[in-house]
C-alpha cells in the first residue's frame, strides 16, 4: 500500500544521504523524496512516499526513527491529511493549439508561467493524481518536457508534526 | 589556554577515561599522533593492520562494559578498518573510531588518500561525523562516546580532517551532552511488565530466549533471577552465551542453527516465549513461516524498537533497557501474590528433559586422532571453564560455542553477526589488555588465523600472552561442511594447501609453537601452555578433517527439522 511519510530532521549536510541511504539498504521502495529547510532554519522537512505491506511500513518508521540526526517521524496517510505536489510542462503551442492549451490550463487551474512564440511553460499544482490527469488531457506529442517535485504531505487540521 | 585540535582530541579522550587506543599512524592523522606522544594517560597500541585495531578495540570493549577507541588515517586507513567497524556494528558493540581525513581545502579534489569517509562507513556505524572547525571537536568527541554506549550500543565514527587538528582553539570539555532527536528508551511502562507477568505465570510450556542485549546491558543478575523464580527453561543465542550460567540445570544449551535439540525444539513448541534483548535474526528462527506454524504468545523486551517484530510478529513488545525491564519484571513477581506453578510446567520440563536425552552434542571420540570438540572440552577444564575465549569464525566457533560452558557474561568474544574471520586474535589482544592477570585464549582455525596473522607482531611488542587454540583441519571447514551437505561433495577452494609451518611462524615472531597431533597430547599440551604465563603459546592441533558441527538446521528450515549427528 501506499503510504506518505513527512519527517523533520536537522538540517545538516549529509542527512539526506542518511535516509536515501537507509532506503536503498534495505530494500525499501522510495515514489518520491522531497526535503527543504523549514522556518526553524535548524531543520529541514522531509516528505517521503513510499510503498510495502503494514510490516515493512513498520519497519521503514521505526528505523527513519533511529537515526540520529532524525527529530519527529509521522505516517501521514495513517489519518487525514493533504498533499501536494508542483509540475512544470513545457508544450509545443503553435497555431490553434495555442488557444486549447490555454483553455486546458484554466480547467484544470494551472498557469501559464513562460511563454515563447512556438511554446507555453504551464505550471500545475495538485494530487500526483491531477497532474498524471492533466498529462493525459493534452496531446502526449505536444509535451516537450516535464519536471515534477514529487508530492509535500501535511496532516488537517490538529495533526501537527512539530518538535 | 588554546591548544590545538590534535591536542583537543587527545585531552578528550582522557576526559573519557579511555586507557588505550588501538591504531595506525599515517598522514592524516600525524598532528594526532604528536600530541599522543606528549602524554602517557592514553596508551597507544600500534597494531599491524587497521582492521586489527578496530577489532582489538572491539575485543577490549565488549569484555568490559568500556568503550572501545580506535584511531586511524585517512584512506585506506579507514577503508581497512571498515571490517572491523561493520563487526562492531552488527554485534552493537559500543565504540568510537578517530579517523583523520585530507584537509578540508582538499576534500573533494581527489587528493592523495582521500576517501569520503563519512560516506563509506555510513551504513555501518550508529552515527558519524565530519568535523568542519576545530570548535567542535571537543562537542563532537563527547556525543561520540554517548550515543557509542547509550541506548542500543554500536560504533561512533568521527572524522577530523588535518587542518583541523592543526588549528587552535579554547579546549572545554562538555559535562552534558543533549541532542534533540536522541532519547534512547529506558522504563517501560509497568502496564506491559504486569501484562507480561500474567502470560508468563499462565505458561504451560515457557521458554526463555536471551540473546547478547542481556550482555551489552549487564543484566544477567537479573536475568538469572528471573529465571531461577520462574523455574522455566532458559537458552541463549550465539551472542549470550554467558549471559546465563551454562552449568545451571534449567539452561538447555544454544539454540540456532547449530543449537541444542532441546533449545531448538523447546523454541519451536513453547506456548509462550519471553526473547530478551535477542533479534530473532535467521541464524536462531530459521525459517520463519516454519516458526509461525506453532502458536506461542511472544513477549519481546529489547532497546531497539527497530528490533521488534521485524522478522517475527510479537505480541508483547516492551522496549526498554533489559536490565531495568528485567528489574521491574522482577519487582512485579516479588510484589505479587500469584506465584509461579511449578506442577503446571512439570509435563513441560519432563518432555525437555526427553529432548535433552538425544544427547544431541554428543561425538565420537578418537584415541588415533584429535576431535576437535575433544580440543574444546579439554581446553574448558584445563581453564576451569573461567578464561575469557575469543573465536573467529566457522566451525571452530561453533565448537567453542556448544563444548565451552560459559557461566559469566563477556568471557565469551566472537563476531556473531557479521561473521568476520580474522576477528579473534586481534580481539584477543584488547581483551588480554583490558584484562592483564587473566587466561585469554583465541580459538581459531588455519583459515581463519592467516587472516590477522600479522598481529603476532602486536603481541610480541606488548607482550601479551595469548593462547591460540588452532583447530587445523587443513580445510575451511564449515565451507567444506556446507559442500559436503548441499554441493555433492564438490571441495570448491575449501582445502587449504601450501599451509606454514605455524610452529616455526610462532617461533619467528618470537613467541612458542607447539603442534599437538595426537589426542593423549591434547590435555598435557594445554596444561603446559597456561602454565606459560608470561608468553604467547600458538597451538597447532592437527584435527579430524572430516568432522562436522552437529546440530545443524540448514539455512530455509524450521528449528524441529534439525539433523543430529546419529541421523548421517
Amino acid at each position: 500500500m501506499r503510504h506518505i511519510i513527512s519527517l523533520l530532521m536537522e538540517n545538516e549536510a549529509g542527512a539526506l544521504s542518511r535516509v536515501s541511504g537507509l532506503f536503498s539498504a534495505r530494500g525499501y521502495n522510495i515514489e518520491s523524496l522531497t526535503v527543504s529547510p523549514t522556518e526553524d532554519a535548524t531543520l529541514s522537512r522531509m516528505t517521503i512516499v513510499t510503498s510495502g505491506s503494514d510490516e515493512v511500513i513498520e519497519q521503514i518508521y521505526k528505523q527513519l526513527n533511529k537515526l540520529i540526526e532524525v527529530v519527529a517521524v509521522m505516517d501521514l496517510s495513517e489519518g487525514e491529511h493533504l498533499e501536494r505536489e508542483l509540475m512544470l510542462v513545457k508544450v509545443r503551442a503553435v497555431g490553434a493549439v495555442r488557444e486549447e492549451m490555454k483553455r486546458m490550463t484554466d480547467i484544470f487551474r494551472g498557469c501559464i508561467i513562460d511563454v515563447s512564440d512556438k511554446t507555453y511553460t504551464i505550471e500545475l499544482t495538485g494530487t500526483g493524481h491531477k497532474l498524471e490527469s492533466f498529462l493525459q488531457a493534452i496531446d502526449r506529442n505536444l509535451i516537450l518536457e516535464t519536471v515534477r517535485t514529487g508530492a509535500s504531505g501535511i496532516g488537517r487540521g490538529d495533526r501537527i508534526l512539530k518538535f | 589556554m588554546e591548544l590545538t585540535g590534535a591536542e583537543i582530541t587527545i585531552r578528550c579522550l582522557q576526559e573519557e577515561g579511555a586507557e588505550y587506543v588501538f591504531g595506525y599512524p599515517g598522514g592524516a592523522v600525524l598532528h594526532i599522533y604528536d600530541a599522543l606522544f606528549t602524554q602517557d594517560q592514553v596508551k597507544h597500541i600500534l597494531v599491524r593492520h587497521e582492521q586489527a585495531a578496530v577489532h582489538a578495540a572491539d575485543g577490549y570493549a565488549r569484555s568490559t562494559d568500556k568503550v572501545g577507541v580506535a584511531l586511524v588515517t585517512s584512506g585506506p586507513g579507514v577503508t581497512n578498518a571498515v571490517t572491523g567497524i561493520a563487526t562492531a556494528y552488527m554485534d552493537s558493540i559500543p565504540m568510537v573510531i578517530i579517523s583523520g581525513q585530507v584537509p578540508t581545502y582538499a576534500i573533494g579534489e581527489d587528493a592523495f588518500q582521500e576517501v569520503d569517509t563519512v560516506g563509506i562507513t555510513r551504513p555501518c556505524v550508529k552515527h558519524n561525523f565530519l568535523v568542519k572547525d576545530v570548535k567542535e571537536i571537543a562537542n563532537t568527541i563527547k556525543k561520540a562516546f554517548y550515543l557509542a554506549k547509550s541506548g542500543r550500543p554500536g560504533p561512533v565514527l568521527v572524522d577530523i580532517p588535518k587542518d583541523i587538528s592543526n588549528q587552535k582553539t579554547e579546549f572545554s570539555y562538555p559535562s552534558s551532552v543533549n541532542i534533540r532527536s536522541y532519547h534512547p528508551a529506558q522504563h517501560s511502562c509497568m502496564e506491559q511488565i504486569k501484562s507480561a507477568l500474567q502470560l508468563l505465570l499462565a505458561a504451560k510450556r515457557p521458554m526463555i530466549y536471551a540473546g547478547g542485549g542481556v550482555i551489552l546491558a549487564d543484566a544477567s543478575k537479573q536475568l538469572t533471577e528471573l529465571v531461577h523464580l520462574l523455574g522455566f527453561p532458559c537458552t541463549n543465542t550465539l551472542m549470550g552465551l554467558g549471559g546465563y550460567p551454562a552449568t545451571d540445570k534449567q539452561f538447555v544449551g544454544m539454540l540456532g542453527m547449530h543449537g541444542t535439540y532441546e533449545a531448538n525444539m523447546g523454541m519451536q513448541y513453547c506456548d509462550v516465549l519471553l526473547a530478551v534483548g535477542a533479534r530473532f535474526d535467521d541464524r536462531v528462527v530459521g525459517n520463519v513461516k516454519h516458526f509461525n506454524q506453532e502458536k506461542r504468545k511472544i513477549i519481546h523486551i529489547d532497546i531497539d524498537p527497530s528490533s521488534i517484530s521485524k522478522r517475527v510478529k510479537v505480541d508483547l513488545p516492551i522496549v526498554g533497557d533489559v536490565a531495568h525491564v528485567l528489574g521491574d519484571l522482577l519487582a512485579e513477581l516479588h510484589g505479587s501474590k500469584e506465584k509461579p506453578d511449578q506442577q503446571a510446567i512439570a509435563p513441560w520440563w519432563a518432555q525437555i528433559k526427553e529432548w535433552r536425552c538425544k544427547n544431541s552434542l554428543v561425538y565420537k571420540n578418537s584415541d588415533e586422532i584429535i576431535k576437535p570438540q575433544f580440543v574444546i572440552e579439554k581446553l574448558y577444564e584445563v581453564t576451569q571453564g573461567d578464561a575469557f575465549i575469543t573465536s573467529d569464525v566457522g566451525q571452530h566457533q561453533m565448537w567453542a560455542a556448544q563444548y565451552y560452558k560459559f557461566d559469566k557474561p563477556r568471557r565469551w568474544i566472537n563476531s556473531g553477526g557479521l561473521g568476520t574471520m580474522g576477528f579473534g586474535l586481534p580481539a584477543a589482544m584488547g581483551v588480554q589488555l583490558a584484562h592483564p592477570n587473566e587466561q585469554v585464549a583465541c580459538v581459531t582455525g588455519e583459515g581463519s588465523i592467516q587472516m590477522c596473522i600479522q598481529e603476532l607482531s602486536t603481541c610480541k611488542q606488548f607482550q601479551l600472552p595469548l593462547k591460540i587454540i588452532m583447530l587445523n583441519n587443513r580445510y575451511l571447514g564449515m565451507v567444506r561442511q556446507w559442500q559436503q551437505f548441499f554441493h555433492g561433495n564438490r571441495y570448491a577452494e575449501s582445502y587449504m594447501d601450501a599451509l606454514p609451518d605455524f610452529v616455526k611462524l610462532a617461533e619467528a615472531y618470537g613467541h612458542v609453537g607447539m603442534r599437538i597431533e595426537k589426542p593423549s597430547d591434547v590435555e598435557p599440551a594445554l596444561k603446559e601452555a597456561f602454565e606459560r604465563k608470561q608468553q604467547l603459546v600458538f597451538m597447532d592441533f592437527i584435527t579430524d578433517q572430516t568432522e562436522n558441527v552437529f546440530p545443524m538446521v540448514q539455512g530455509g528450515k524450521g528449528l524441529s527439522e534439525v539433523i543430529l549427528a546419529e541421523d548421517l
